[in-house]
């Protein structure tokens, strides 16, 4: 298996052999930075394009055909078109408050970003409680929406935020519980160790097998209302509320929130690939060695893509399959069916590791 | 060295944002006029104050998301060793939740889960 670690290694060995320490770590962070953020702003423009274009064969319509070979530049012109946009401050609006908000939406969810493993030794931060690191980061971004919402001093942009905030953190807890449950499964929250457990005995939805699948299923429905989308999407819905909490942000302002959001899309299935799916960890079928042979030749950060992508198209399906809901009809969807449900379901997983039930291929 | 990074992601995230805006507003145009600063309200003039007091439903969820998040917090560590601990960890992992899930049902039966 290809292991990046050995790269990062020989390029720190390397640094450390011509340079200071200080200098070499500050060159390194620089490095990672860049990387972070090409990474960021790409997946960004596939994933905007992406949805577009899905959207567009959904409801039998072309979709962006006209700048570029298949619309492909289109995203591009509209980046650079934001760009060229003023940033309007309004005279009553808290500009402090106006003006910070999306620092934290942006930083919140860069850093979820930064725990996802790409490779065998290919993850950027990989703390020791990393399940729960992420999920604490992740929720800044609420903190970013109400601020919005709040120091607009608007109407629409207030009722978006509040729906947006009672709206995260009810989901949360079922994102919350459902990876609780995973982690009950792996007896560890270090992400590098759970996507290694898994190369070695298979991966968590079969491991786990009935209730890592209620798990998956509880984490699709709330990843989405997550990243405010799909029938969730409420908190903008543009028909009642122009758009929402980002109303009155304009340009580069709205830009990053509209980045943050497919951001957010990208890291909610890359942490369902990483939990569920098996993050990095190729296809294994015990007994058969030499199709295992093969699927170990596939680099990891091909599987955690492909994977990742995979969630992406089933959170995209759902997003343009269903109707918008009523504020009212999520929260109980989420306080009382998702809740109870991943909360036996939890039960249901100790169970299943302590009278040892679950399948293990090696 | 998970330090580092986790500090440089966040001088990332925030000078990521920072420079754009700072790039956004020198080579944005720029125009004055007395209605475009004000709040977007379809056109017409909006009335009263926008910081007033809120439907309280929204935090009525608020505080019952603060008692379910810190329950997850407690059952976090249980989870990593709840293999080691076995049937014992178990039980008493099931009495704290059967006391959450009755504080939930006290909620439900209360109607603060109902938008009135």
């Amino acid at each position: 298996m290809f292991d990046l670690q050995n790269w990062t290694t020989a390029l720190h060995e390397w640094m450390l052999g011509i340079l200071p320490e200080w200098a070499a770590i500050l060159i390194e962070s620089v490095l990672v930075a860049l990387i972070i953020i090409t990474l960021y702003a790409v997946f960004a423009i596939v994933l905007i394009y992406l949805e577009r274009k899905i959207c567009a064969f959904f409801q039998c319509r072309l979709g962006p055909n006209r700048v570029g070979k298949w619309g492909l530049l289109q995203v591009f012109s509209d980046v650079f078109k934001m760009l060229q946009k003023e940033i309007i401050r309004m005279r009553k609006s808290d500009r402090f408050l106006h003006d910070l908000a999306p620092y934290l939406v942006v930083t919140a969810s860069m850093l979820t970003f930064a725990c996802l493993p790409w490779n065998k030794g290919g993850h950027i931060i990989d703390f020791n409680i990393g399940i729960f690191f992420m999920l604490a980061v992740s929720s800044i971004g609420v903190v970013g929406i109400l601020l919005a919402g709040l120091g607009s001093n608007s109407k629409y942009p207030m009722i978006g935020a509040m729906r947006a905030g009672a709206q995260l953190i009810s989901y949360e807890i079922s994102i919350g519980l459902t990876m609780l449950t995973m982690v009950a499964l792996t007896g560890t929250m270090q992400i590098s160790e759970i996507v290694q457990q898994q190369y070695d005995n298979g991966w968590n939805i079969i491991r786990g097998h009935i209730p890592a699948l209620i798990a998956f299923i509880v984490y699709l429905i709330a990843g989405n209302a997550e990243c405010n989308r799909g029938p969730f999407d409420l908190p903008e819905g543009e028909s009642e509320l122009t758009a929402g909490y980002h109303t009155e942000y304009s340009g580069m302002h709205f830009g990053y929130y509209y980045l943050a959001e497919y951001l957010n899309l990208f890291i909610a299935a890359g942490i369902a690939s990483t939990i569920f799916l098996g993050g990095w960890a190729p296809l294994h079928i015990a007994g058969l060695d030499g199709f295992n042979g093969v699927m170990d030749l596939i680099p990891g950060f091909v599987w955690f893509v492909g994977k990742t992508f995979f969630v992406v198209l089933l959170l995209m399906w759902e997003r343009w399959t269903f109707p918008r809901l009523r504020i009212d009809h999520i929260l109980s969807l989420e306080w009382k069916y998702l809740m109870p449900i991943s909360l036996f379901n939890l039960l249901l997983m100790a169970l299943v590791v302590v009278l040892g039930l679950g399948i293990n291929i090696n | 060295m998970n330090f580092t990074l986790f500090v440089t992601t966040i001088v990332t995230g925030l000078a990521f944002v920072g420079v754009v805006i700072v790039l956004a507003n020198l080579i944005a145009p720029r125009s004055f006029n007395a209605q475009k600063d004000e709040a977007f309200e379809c056109g017409i003039p909006t009335r009263g104050q926008t910081w007033m007091q809120f439907r309280v439903g929204y935090y009525l969820f608020a505080i019952l998301f603060l008692m379910f998040d810190v329950e997850t917090m407690f059952l976090f560590p249980w989870a990593v060793v709840m293999r080691s601990l076995g049937p014992v960890g178990l039980v008493s992992a099931l009495f704290f939740i059967f006391i959450l899930i009755l504080g939930l049902a006290y909620a439900w039966r209360k109607g603060a889960l109902r938008w009135q």
